[in-house]
């Protein structure tokens, strides 16, 4: 096991494996690169620095076959902030190539007549549990917590997912092209957090969203306390704070034993090549360290290579929180529900972390008893990143319809924000996030085509995504069954291909 | 400190005077477009005049009474107070908090006799909430306990006043469907059994002649028994085909009873059976995931089919307390998905005045109704409109909230080393 994606490395050097499952991820790339560095020799059963896969469930996704898409004269939000009265969008070879005026549209392309419709990239939800409390919500598919431990950083929700949620289907038909899937917020640590794109598909990993990182979910505040309270604790936000910073001792203590022992190994190695006697050369390599999958999660996050998206009401907890994260050296990319985050938009943007909120949601309990319906408008406008996201099967159907409530309320409170930037919130700001923000979020040459044709200005309550695109295939069209998936769950079931 | 008193004690009496009903005050507001949902229909520079808490004229070319505040609506839409037909606002502070949270008893020996009345706190920040997002009529009732029933629900006005009451005692609410089920002893037919058994008990019941081996206490079935005259609705939440063909079933040896299905998720493919009974429905348009087995036939498009096939449609953010208040967008949602924008109107203002038999009262801009009147900045269904008056009997109300404070309080950020936000 441990060697596994060393004989990968060997054989992409004998360049007979491109396309094996895998190979395109970015972080295995990475890695190849560091074994590069390292002296060995393939094929000879000489020792070998121990090293972790750190992708053993590698994404299988494969684009649907697509030619080229001109869409005319549509309004545009370029989902950087750009809101284009009249423009072309051309989307080829899976990637967007140009959005302007007057494009010529390539041999073969389709073209759509955007006239009085709206283009946009995809919505990026961050905080989906598709699939891992996926309908019907009978109990058996209640995969989404692992409520048998406060730490448990060693789950991942890809092995939670429900491929056929009908969720997901749903979803598209709201022009989400890729979610965050995450464990529920029951735990400190409730484990990792999977991208995935949003493309039906028979297993996860044809989901899963390639090069993207993982994320680490983890909870403040009032569910860890209430469900751990009777179950030998933590009982307190006193005993949340001390069991986090427990776990991260520990993991700083595991990123260091491997830290030690890829050094002690490169000197072994040196030793060894530089012995002029036998005892010497016959000297055994160090001993790897025993693997811990809670702590590769947690020094995954050390190393940076892992996103942390923490469940945080309160202001007061999310600056405990950022301490805690300057005390060992990690960042974190977002607080999620932050429902007090206008209070601490300040704080927010010094640490560049984003603040993933609802438009309204509030009041169910106390930490979410001090809701204000302009959060999202007042966190952006303090600088920091604004992001609108769902915790819902039902709101990820319409998350421009959140966006609109709250771009409107932080206008007639004052603010000055354009539906242009507003849509920052929804996929370029959430793409970013999600360490993808150089393949999606925007409609920019070069980014995929993860892109909605809509009926009307989607922050209207009376538009609809018409046609959705993943990598520049249709994945939905409002107008033809043909392009409406329909999960297995429901075939046969009433209401089976029905307008949703 | 007692000039500060004086002053407070003399805004006191002010307000008091201030809340007293009918008032002899006159309202015109002019220049808007007044959706009246009478057969008036939509007037584009209407006028509407409200006098002493009642509409007194509606329409154009209406004379303005020299006594009268005017409000400019030009730009503006102008409509009936929205009406949500189900809510448990008014009920709960914060959910999770069970010493804040009166929507439900499960240790208590009542059900039917649980009045939502006493646990109504016109105060509670959900109300005001509601309130500023142009929603003046409620229909709130608490959630099942003890057994199927729910207690006894009432209609309030959402001023926040403490005599906010519009009516009392006005329907019961009964689970069936897999809650119903579950709560009955494990079954569908339990459901039904107990249902069937508990209105029998109700319509013999007799003041202190409680018959021995009854199921229901005798408080209970007093309380149940204007349901079997159908002097009161009962809603029934339902969600499966099958659950609302039994409802119907219900009706027809029960003609007297007024039901009323709530949730209705497959009702699309029973329409023609509810509208041929008589059954209004209060459905949640987003409802479209088969989020149980009951639910399998959900679709955004149940509203609009119901509407077509004739059934009386109300729309809600069922049984919410915080966000009572999207029942606005959930009717959009309905008119996106191919129900006509008129009657998803209406079923945020006026089917549920009809539910409840008040549409001799409420839901329509007319004269003589109760002066329950909102000034939007725009289409009240879209996301992006908001009220700029709310009027409730005739009264201007005030549009802030606990919500709004907190934003004023932290609006602006860039002074946060000058003083603590608390003295803001």
């Amino acid at each position: 096991m441990h060697h596994g994606w060393v004989v990968l490395a060997c054989a992409q050097e004998s360049g007979t494996s491109k396309d094996k499952p895998g190979i395109r991820e970015a972080n295995v790339i990475s890695k190849l690169a560091l074994v590069g560095a390292l002296t060995m020799v393939c094929g000879t059963a000489t020792a070998q620095m121990v090293e972790i896969d750190k992708n053993p469930f590698p994404s299988t996704y494969q684009a649907i076959p697509s030619g080229p898409v001109l869409i005319r004269g549509a309004h545009v939000f370029d989902g950087m902030g750009a809101d284009i009265p009249n423009a072309d969008v051309l989307l080829e070879n899976g990637k967007i190539t140009a959005v302007g005026e007057n494009l010529s549209a390539p041999d073969g392309a389709s073209i759509i007549d955007g006239t009085g419709k709206w283009v946009t990239p995809g919505i990026i939800d961050v905080h989906s549990h598709l699939g891992v409390y996926a309908s019907p919500g009978v109990r058996a598919q209640s995969d989404g917590n692992e409520v048998t431990n406060p730490v448990t950083a060693e789950v991942s929700s890809e092995h939670g997912v429900w491929p056929h949620d009908p969720g997901f289907n749903r979803a598209r038909a709201g022009g989400v092209t890729a979610m965050l899937i995450l464990p529920g917020s029951a735990n400190l640590f409730g484990g990792r957090g999977t991208v995935l794109k949003n493309v039906p598909s028979r297993t996860v990993q044809g989901m899963k969203f390639p090069g993207a990182p993982y994320a680490l979910k983890m909870a403040c505040g009032e569910n860890p306390k209430r469900v751990y309270g009777q179950k030998g604790g933590p009982g307190s936000r006193m005993g949340n704070f001390s069991r986090y910073r427990k776990a991260w001792i520990s993991a700083k203590a595991y990123q260091k034993s491997w830290d030690d022992y890829r050094t002690d190994y490169v000197k072994w190695e040196e030793k060894k090549s530089n012995a002029k006697d036998k005892k010497d050369k016959d000297k055994k390599p160090p001993k790897a360290p025993k693997r811990n999958l809670q702590m590769e999660t947690l020094a995954g996050v050390l190393d940076g290579e892992i996103i942390v998206n923490m469940h945080c009401y309160r202001a007061d907890e999310m600056a405990q929180v950022i301490d805690m994260s300057k005390e060992f050296g990690y960042h974190v990319g977002a607080f999620h529900h932050a429902v007090e985050a206008y209070k601490v938009a300040d704080l927010l943007r010094e640490n560049d972390t984003c603040a993933a909120m609802w438009a309204d949601w509030g009041g169910f309990k106390m930490e979410a008893y001090d809701s204000v319906r302009e959060n999202i408008p007042m966190v952006h406008n303090a600088g920091a990143c604004a992001i609108v996201h769902s915790d819902s099967q039902v709101g990820i159907q319409r998350l421009n319809q959140e966006a609109a409530k709250a771009l409107a309320d932080g206008n007639k409170a004052g603010l000055n924000i354009s539906q242009g930037v507003a849509w920052t919130w929804l996929s370029s700001n959430p793409a970013k996030l999600l360490g993808i923000g150089d393949k999606t979020g925007a409609l920019k040459p070069g980014l995929n085509a993860d892109v909605v044709v809509w009926s009307g200005n989607p922050f209207s309550v009376y538009a609809r995504a018409e046609t959705v695109f993943v990598d520049g295939a249709v994945t939905y069209d409002r107008n033809d069954k043909a392009h409406q998936a329909v999960s297995d769950f429901e075939l046969g079931q009433p209401g089976e291909g029905d307008d949703k | 400190m007692s000039i500060f008193k004086n002053i407070t004690t003399a805004a006191a009496l002010m307000g008091m005077a201030v809340a007293g009903p009918a008032l002899a005050q006159t309202f015109a507001i002019t220049g808007g477009k007044v959706i009246t949902n009478t057969a008036q229909g939509q007037i584009e520079n209407g006028t509407v005049i409200m006098r002493d808490g009642k509409i007194v004229a509606v329409g154009t070319n209406i004379a303005i009474p020299d006594d009268s505040t005017r409000i400019d609506a030009r730009g503006k839409w102008v409509t009936p107070g929205l009406f949500t037909p189900l809510a448990q606002v008014g009920l709960v502070e914060v959910g999770a908090e069970s010493s804040t949270n009166d929507s439900s008893a499960g240790d208590s020996e009542f059900s039917v006799a649980l009045d939502g009345v006493d646990g109504f706190n016109p105060k509670a920040e959900a109300v005001a909430i509601t309130k500023i997002e142009g929603m003046t009529r409620m229909a709130v009732a608490t959630g099942p306990g003890a057994n199927i029933f729910s207690g006894t629900g009432f209609i309030t006005d959402t001023s926040g006043r403490f005599n906010s009451i519009t009516k009392g005692k006005a329907f019961v609410t009964v689970q069936m469907g897999e809650r119903g089920a579950r709560i009955a002893g494990g079954s569908r037919p339990a459901a039904w059994a107990y249902l069937r058994n508990a209105l029998a008990e109700a319509r013999t019941v007799r003041p202190g002649r409680a018959r021995e081996g009854s199921l229901l206490n005798e408080a209970d079935a007093l309380a149940l028994k204007p349901v079997t005259e159908g002097r009161m609705p009962l809603l029934v939440y339902a969600n499966r085909a099958s659950d609302l063909v039994n409802l119907v079933g219900l009706q027809k040896t029960q003609p007297r009873l007024d039901l009323v299905a709530v949730g209705a998720a497959e009702g699309w493919m029973v329409a023609d059976m509810l509208a041929a009974a008589g059954i209004p429905v209060i459905v949640q348009p987003q409802d479209n995931l088969p989020g149980s087995f009951e639910t399998l036939g959900a679709t955004m498009y149940n509203a609009a089919r119901l509407n077509k096939a004739g059934v009386t449609v109300a729309i809600a953010q069922i049984g919410e307390s915080f966000n009572a208040r999207l029942g606005a967008q959930q009717a959009g949602d309905a008119v996106a998905n191919g129900m006509p924008w008129a009657a998803a109107f209406a079923a945020i203002t006026s089917a549920p005045a009809e539910i409840f038999g008040l549409d001799d009262r409420l839901g329509t801009l007319a004269n003589g109704m109760k002066a329950d009147v909102v000034v939007w900045d725009g289409d009240p269904l879209e996301l992006m409109s908001s009220p700029d008056y709310v009027f409730i009997d005739g009264k201007k109300q005030s549009l802030t909230s606990r919500q709004t404070k907190l934003r004023d309080r932290y609006i602006d950020l860039s002074h946060a080393k000058e003083k603590p936000f608390a003295y803001r």
